[in-house]
């Protein structure tokens, strides 16, 4: 895995995203307690979104208290946003099985986790009015934009004389 | 969306000196940064403890790993360099320890530039050698003197952009080719130089250390030391570096760079070199120096151009034999500094008074305005003689590689009035 470079999302769009979403489909999460996809869900669980894991290997059995589905379509609720904890070569197909369940769902967004980019993926994506956010993750952009990677001396680029709110207080 | 666009930069550099990391404190709107002179922080409940200890949220457990006020000053010093992430801690030095620690095993080497400030050439020539970490010096001033001795066993390369005592410029660009060419990290020794006169990440450095208790903080009252990366350093790239892309034993299987992704580097330090080593910079210590780098741009601007004119005074001076010092348009460094330090070449340089170490000796002890003791970066001008002193555990070849001869003076130009300070030393040099 290699880290690209970042690209550029104002922190309005970001938070915008985070502030509206409610439902998030995790695709390629982890029962894994040390897996990257587990501590993102954790920490979004906690954070107020209800986070639904995605993993044919899993499906029937729970993470973090939430039944696993083996496919978005197998979800039986609105997703506002899928989060993808997979490779760059993955996310093109699921990124057109977003597409196809755009308006059954109800996709607002499909996010491509740190170090995943797939730029056609994106073009598919944002033909069908999908939200497209590549190479960051929600769990460290909603820590960033409420000011907790501060507490790790993560440079978050935020400078106000506001007191900073987390996206969903 | 180019793969070569860098992150934007919505401020300017005094903006952040006072900002970056800084913003009121939620729960009584307090705009100074508060000092949270705490021990420990308590968990919402079992589960948060988890969360914490599993680093799976942030948040503070314990002040040997994180506090408030510290983290502040790890944020402005990270933007001041335009990183990603950075740890602050005890002091320079353990500073270099942090980032040696994370990136070294046993028998691994490492490669530093000979011009460095000495207690540095110790640290990595003696007392690292003891923890099987070997280093070898090379003279950086031609980079292809660097690029002959590098090795597949070699971790990192480490240098002073403006090294500390002679007024030595490196050529940044060339020594970051290199890196990139064997696929190891640049780290750059930025004390000197500051943000403000240079920053390392844009000429391709990958981390960047500091003696934060120079100019940094700046006032001569408190040592600090950061590290900061830029985020930009692929760890992936070989099998060079375990610590970063293998499961963790310190972290019960956790794979730092996976995890964190770009700022996997600082995490680690933290979760581990600064965990187990335990260099950790106080609260009251990190205030002090948020207190100092407040200024930072506004102190350098006068530290250059007080410099800037005494080693002018000093390059005519009938009793002295030489001046060291990059602004001078005769400095064999002069057109690196244009380069790399376009605000100025620092206020730490060198000179040779006529009539060697005695002559020296007198105007060491005659000054009355510069004080005579080992430390730079103070508002105050200082001076010392660094073959007695902070480089006398060098061997003679060393001290004339580093910069650090017999006859040599060293000044750290203050921030006081410029007529003062160079009536001082034109009523020192008198007395030779």
């Amino acid at each position: 895995m290699s880290i690209p470079l970042p690209l550029r999302y104002s922190d309005a769009t970001l938070r915008g995203i985070l502030s509206e979403i409610r439902v998030m489909a995790m695709v390629g999460a982890s029962g894994d307690w040390k897996r990257p996809s587990f501590f993102a869900m954790k920490y979004l669980q906690r954070r107020g979104y209800r986070v639904i894991p995605i993993n044919p290997g899993r499906a029937g059995t729970e993470i973090l208290g939430e039944t696993v589905y083996a496919s978005l379509a197998d979800v039986p609720v609105p997703i506002d946003m899928v989060d993808v904890f997979r490779s760059s070569e993955a996310a093109l197909g699921v990124a057109e099985e977003a597409v196809a369940l755009v308006e059954e769902k109800q996709i607002k967004v499909l996010w491509l986790q740190l170090g995943i980019r797939n730029d056609a993926a994106a073009e598919i994506a944002q033909a069908a009015g999908i939200q497209v956010i590549m190479d960051r993750c929600p769990k460290i952009e909603f820590a960033r934009l409420s000011g907790e990677l501060s507490w790790s001396g993560i440079n978050t680029r935020i400078i106000t004389s506001k007191v900073l709110k987390a996206p969903r207080a | 969306m180019n793969e070569t666009e860098k992150e934007p930069e919505p401020y300017g550099f005094a903006t952040l000196a006072v900002h970056a990391g800084a913003r009121p404190d939620p729960t009584t709107g307090a705009r100074s940064t508060p000092i949270f002179q705490t021990n420990a922080y308590v968990f919402q409940d079992a589960d948060h403890a988890a969360e914490l200890f599993n680093l799976q949220t942030f948040g503070f457990i314990y002040s040997r790993l994180t506090n408030p006020t510290v983290s502040v000053l790890e944020e402005r010093v990270c933007a001041l360099e335009n990183g990603r992430g950075a740890v602050a801690c005890a002091t320079g030095h353990a500073a270099q320890f942090l980032i040696a620690a994370t990136l070294l095993d046993v028998g691994d080497e490492f490669i530093a530039s000979n011009n460095l400030y000495g207690g540095s050439i110790t640290q990595f020539g003696v007392s690292f050698k003891k923890l099987g970490w070997n280093c070898n010096f090379v003279d950086m001033t031609d980079p292809d003197k660097l690029r002959a001795a590098m090795n597949d066993k070699i971790k990192f390369i480490f240098c002073e952009i403006l090294a500390n005592p002679g007024g030595v410029v490196l050529d940044l660009a060339a020594l970051a080719e290199i890196a990139k060419e064997w696929g190891v990290p640049l780290v750059v020794d930025n004390t000197l130089a500051t943000p403000y006169l240079c920053r390392p990440f844009d000429w391709g450095a990958d981390i960047v250390v500091h003696s934060a208790t120079k100019y940094i903080g700046g006032h001569g009252n408190t040592m600090a030391g950061v590290v900061a990366e830029s985020g930009r350093f692929d760890w992936y790239q070989s099998d060079k570096f375990p610590s970063m892309t293998q499961p963790d034993p310190a972290y019960h299987g956790l794979t730092f760079a996976e995890t964190f992704g770009d700022f996997g580097f600082s995490m680690k330090m933290r979760a581990v070199a600064l965990r187990d080593f335990g260099p950790t910079l106080s609260a009251q210590a990190a205030w002090n120096v948020l207190q100092g780098v407040e200024t930072l741009p506004l102190r350098m601007e006068r530290h250059c151009a007080n410099a800037q004119a005494v080693a002018e005074f000093l390059s005519e001076h009938p009793k002295v034999a030489w001046v060291s010092y990059a602004g001078l348009p005769d400095s064999p460094y002069h057109e690196l500094a244009n380069k790399y330090l376009p605000k100025g070449a620092g206020a730490v340089f060198t000179f040779g008074v006529k009539g060697g170490f005695a002559a020296g000796e007198t105007v060491v002890n005659t000054v009355d305005i510069f004080s005579h003791l080992a430390n730079v970066g103070d508002t105050r001008s200082l001076i010392i003689h660094p073959a007695s002193t902070t480089h006398r555990q060098l061997t003679p070849e060393q001290r004339d590689a580093a910069g650090a001869g017999e006859d040599v003076i060293r000044l750290s130009i203050g921030i006081e009035t410029l007529e003062d300070i160079i009536a001082d030393l034109d009523q020192a040099l008198a007395q030779t």
